[in-house]
Parts: C-alpha cells; sequence; structure tokens
C-alpha cells in the first residue's frame, strides 16, 4: 500500500494560550508500496508525531494522508502501530495481549487462539503464552508488541523507535528478526529511528528530519542487496551520509541561535 | 511463620495473667487473660443476653456488613469508573462528594434512624457510607493512574469506547479498586460495631452484644467480645487479601 503525505504541517497549541508549538512543516512525501523507510532525525523533532497522525491518534493541523491515493479514514485497519515503550497490557498475559485485536474485532475465541498461537511461534514466544508482560525480557516484550500490531494484518505498520530501549545485541538480533518477518509479508514499513546504523542496516530510504518544526532535508534511497553486513563498506558509507547531513542540520541550527544573540 | 512473633504478645500475658492473680490489677476493671477466656466461653454456651448466642451475633453483624458493603460496592466501582473516565463527570460530582466525605459515618445515625428507624436499614446503610467513599476514590485514582499510551495501544487495535471501557479501564483500575474494598470493608466492620451500639431490633449483633455485657457488668465477656470482634475483621482483610493475589498476579 502506498502512503502518501500532502502538505502536513501540526502545531500544538500550548497550554497557556499563544505559547503554540510548532511541529511538523509541510511534510510532502511519497512511500511507495512495501517498502521499508526511516525517518531520522534529531529528537524530538516531530517524527512521533507524524506517525502518531498516520496512526489517527493526532490531527494534522493542515495536510492529508493518502492510501493508495484514498484519503486516510480515521481508526482504519490498514494502519498499525508499534509503540516505543511497547504499551502492552500488563494484566493480560502474551497469548491475550497478541488476541486483543481479534478480541475487539469479535473475532470467535478458537480462531483468534490458533491465530494468536500462529504468531507466538513465529515470533519465538513459545512457553512464554501465559507470562505476563513484567515476566518477559525487552526484546520478548517488544516481539509481543509486534506481533499484537502484525496479527490485525495492516498494510502499512507504523513503527516508533521499537528498539529503542534494548541493549545493543538484542537490538540488533530484533533487527535481523524484523526483516525476516517484513520479508515474508507485503507491509510498507515506516520505522521512526534516532540510530543512523540501524536506519542503514533495515531501510530501503531514509527519511532525513530538521530539527523542530521538522522538514524533511534529505531523502536517501539505500539499496545495497541483503543480507546486509552492518561493518560492511556499504553500509559505513551510507553511515557516512546521513551523519554528515544530520551534523549539517545540527551546525545550522546553533548559528542561527547565534545570530539571535548577535541581535539581542 | 518466625516463632520470635510471638514472644512479645505472649511475654505481655504472662505478665498481665501474674498482675491480675496477684490482685494488682482488679478484675472488675480488667480481667485476666483466663477469665476472658472463659467470658469467651459463656459467649458461645450461655450467650449475652442468655440464649443468644455468640454465633448468631456474628451472623446477624456479617449479614449487616455484607448488605451495606455490597451496594457501596456495586454502586462506588461502576460511578468511579465512570467519574475516572470521564473529566467532565468527574468535576460535576466530585465537589458534592468532598462536601459529604468528610462526615463521620457515625455522625449519620440520627438521620438514619430517623429515615429508616431501627434495625437493618439504619445499620446497612451507616455501613454503606463508611465503605462507598474509600471505595469510590480508589476506583477513580486507579483509572486516573492507567497509563494513557495503553488506551491508545488499544485505539490503535481499534477500540470502541465500550472495549476501552471494558478492556483497559476495568482491569487497569483493579488493583487500585481492591485497595479500596479492603480500605472499605474495615471502616464498615468499624462502623457496623458502633452503628449496633444504637440499638437493634432484631437483639442480635456483635456491637448490641459487647454493650449489653457491659449492661450485666461482664467485663469477661466485653473483652472476649472485642477480641471476637478484632479477629473477625482481621479474617475478612486476610480473605480480601487472598482474593486480591488471585486477582492481580500480573503486578
Amino acid at each position: 500500500m502506498t502512503l502518501e503525505f500532502l502538505g502536513i504541517s501540526k502545531t500544538f497549541a500550548g497550554k497557556n494560550s499563544g505559547e503554540s508549538v510548532h511541529v511538523l512543516e509541510n511534510i510532502q512525501h511519497r512511500i511507495e508500496n512495501g517498502r521499508f523507510v526511516s525517518i531520522i532525525g534529531p529528537s524530538g523533532c516531530g517524527k512521533t508525531t507524524l506517525l502518531r497522525i498516520i496512526a489517527g491518534l493526532e490531527k494534522a493541523s493542515s495536510g492529508s494522508v493518502l492510501l493508495d491515493g484514498k484519503e486516510l479514514v480515521q481508526g482504519t485497519e490498514e494502519v498499525g502501530l508499534v509503540f516505543q515503550e511497547y504499551a502492552l497490557f500488563p494484566w493480560r498475559t502474551t497469548l491475550q495481549n497478541i488476541e486483543m485485536g481479534l478480541e475487539i474485532r469479535g473475532v470467535n475465541k478458537d480462531k483468534r487462539r490458533s491465530t494468536a498461537m500462529e504468531y507466538i511461534k513465529t515470533f519465538n514466544l513459545s512457553g512464554f503464552e501465559n507470562r505476563y508482560p513484567r515476566e518477559l525480557s525487552g526484546g520478548m516484550q517488544q516481539r509481543v508488541a509486534i506481533a499484537r500490531t502484525l496479527i490485525m494484518n495492516p498494510r502499512v505498520v507504523l513503527m516508533d523507535e521499537p528498539f529503542g530501549s534494548l541493549d545493543s545485541q538484542t537490538r540488533n538480533s530484533m533487527q535481523e528478526f524484523l526483516l525476516g518477518i517484513w520479508q515474508k509479508r507485503t507491509d510498507t514499513i515506516l520505522f521512526v529511528t534516532h540510530n543512523v546504523d540501524e536506519a542503514v542496516f533495515l531501510s530501503d530510504e531514509i527519511i532525513v528530519f530538521s530539527k523542530r518544526p521538522a522538514r524533511i532535508i534529505k531523502i536517501l534511497k539505500i539499496e545495497y542487496p541483503r543480507p546486509r553486513d552492518r561493518t560492511s563498506e556499504e553500509c559505513n558509507h551510507g553511515r557516512r551520509n546521513v551523519l554528515k547531513i544530520l551534523e549539517e542540520e545540527m551546525k545550522r541550527k546553533e548559528s542561527v541561535h547565534e545570530n539571535r544573540r548577535d541581535i539581542l | 511463620m518466625k516463632k520470635e512473633r510471638f514472644l512479645i504478645p505472649l511475654l505481655l500475658i504472662l505478665i498481665w495473667q501474674g498482675l491480675s492473680s496477684l490482685q494488682v490489677i482488679p478484675s472488675y476493671k480488667l480481667p485476666s487473660p483466663i477469665e476472658i477466656v472463659l467470658g469467651f466461653k459463656d459467649l458461645l454456651m450461655v450467650g449475652v443476653p442468655p440464649g443468644h448466642l455468640l454465633h448468631n451475633h456474628i451472623l446477624y453483624s456479617l449479614y449487616r456488613v455484607a448488605l451495606g458493603y455490597a451496594i457501596a460496592a456495586l454502586l462506588a466501582i461502576p460511578l468511579g469508573l465512570l467519574m475516572g473516565w470521564s473529566p467532565v463527570l468527574l468535576r460535576m460530582i466530585r465537589p458534592l462528594f468532598e462536601l459529604v466525605r468528610p462526615i463521620p459515618p457515625l455522625a449519620w445515625i440520627p438521620i438514619a434512624i430517623l429515615w429508616f428507624g431501627i434495625g437493618i436499614k439504619s445499620a446497612a446503610f451507616i455501613i454503606f457510607l463508611g465503605a462507598f467513599f474509600p471505595i469510590l476514590l480508589n476506583t477513580i485514582s486507579g483509572v486516573l493512574s492507567i497509563h494513557p499510551i495503553l488506551i491508545e495501544a488499544a485505539r490503535t487495535l481499534h477500540a470502541r469506547e465500550k472495549d476501552i471501557f471494558l478492556k483497559v479501564l476495568l482491569p487497569g483500575a483493579v488493583p487500585s479498586v481492591f485497595v479500596g474494598m479492603r480500605i472499605g470493608i474495615g471502616i464498615g466492620w468499624m462502623t457496623l460495631v458502633a452503628a449496633e451500639f444504637t440499638g437493634v431490633k432484631e437483639g442480635y449483633g456483635l456491637g448490641y452484644m459487647i454493650m449489653t455485657a457491659r449492661d450485666i457488668q461482664r467485663p469477661d465477656e466485653i473483652l472476649a467480645g472485642m477480641l471476637v470482634i478484632g479477629v473477625i475483621g482481621l479474617l475478612i482483610d486476610i480473605g480480601l487479601r487472598a482474593v486480591e493475589l488471585r486477582m492481580i498476579r500480573w503486578r
């Protein structure tokens, strides 16, 4: 499913009137069906806000999102979101968490149990079906969270720094795991991260955001074949490119600040 | 279970018994432990007033508590969920409750008797008042303590308001609801005994029993009755805690 942003801007009204925060500035881009696309940018720049708009948790101040050319309907089943902090229901077991969406959809118990068990197998969670989230490691919790989203069969999967709080070993293996899952499906993935290494390893395309208010400053195609080697010359090259762009962006802002100081 | 936890109480009882046997403590003010045990036997076999045996007092008291408490829980839990869910409702109802809540349940006794007469309805009403607010307030704070991201997670799984209410707010509030229910039953049990001091129609009830024991000058039976009240309160709490542990294993 293609995902298209038509001039999306977002301004949050401040709590005290007059203090509004401009987060997204005219985001315009088209993501082709089945692509793995990462968004990278300085922290707090508005990456998460864009995902929340696509997921229907937030409304854009202006502009619109198109799915296969049609305006996004809020709460559409075509879109799924994986949260940064897993957001598992702590009172539900692994199995019950994964089943939640089907339960809401009204799928009967036998059907949803058997579907959830398939996901538990694919996501290497066998033996942990009846454990509660607090009993699972970070990597496992994130697999539950991804399974809970994918079981709904969304055509566009949004992921908000899903591996941000994992240690680097687990993070690497989760990245490989995610690629393995994605290559068997035809979903479009939009993946937010602030980890350059991760973005280069995973993506077909990297969108680089500026500082707030976020604009797209660069779109990089990463066309190395998979499986990729993190330490290869190609990956290093990709990382260098992204880092350079980000560095320039940081500098640009600093100079703006300096100018302002001069004026003052 | 460690043995040393019984050491101090046992020692105190021995000293108490010794002082009583030496008649340092007058028995008409504070009966000795042995006298209290005998008083307990009288409560069981003879009854206060005679013929009104202990187990019937207990059953009547429990019945009054169960009635008032059940009504309190059945009203407070759904109302608390709604108030936690809807900020408007919370703002609208809260001031009223904040006004009524500091009134001690026992201060309601005169008006309860005026409204319901002497009998189970009055007692149940007093217990209801004691139990209602802790359950309500804890249910509200239970809902408010649920991380908003869980509600959003449910929304991204296409939950409707009904699903959010039943599958997120309700289970998420359970630990806090139980805290409220335990505080509520504690207050309910305490107010019951006091409420029974004011009179019971049926001639049964633990509060009524110890007041009657006072009228007939039986401090041994008063103290035995007090111990029974304490032990039953403890048992109720243990029972509720056991249910609680089963319900919130996920914590």
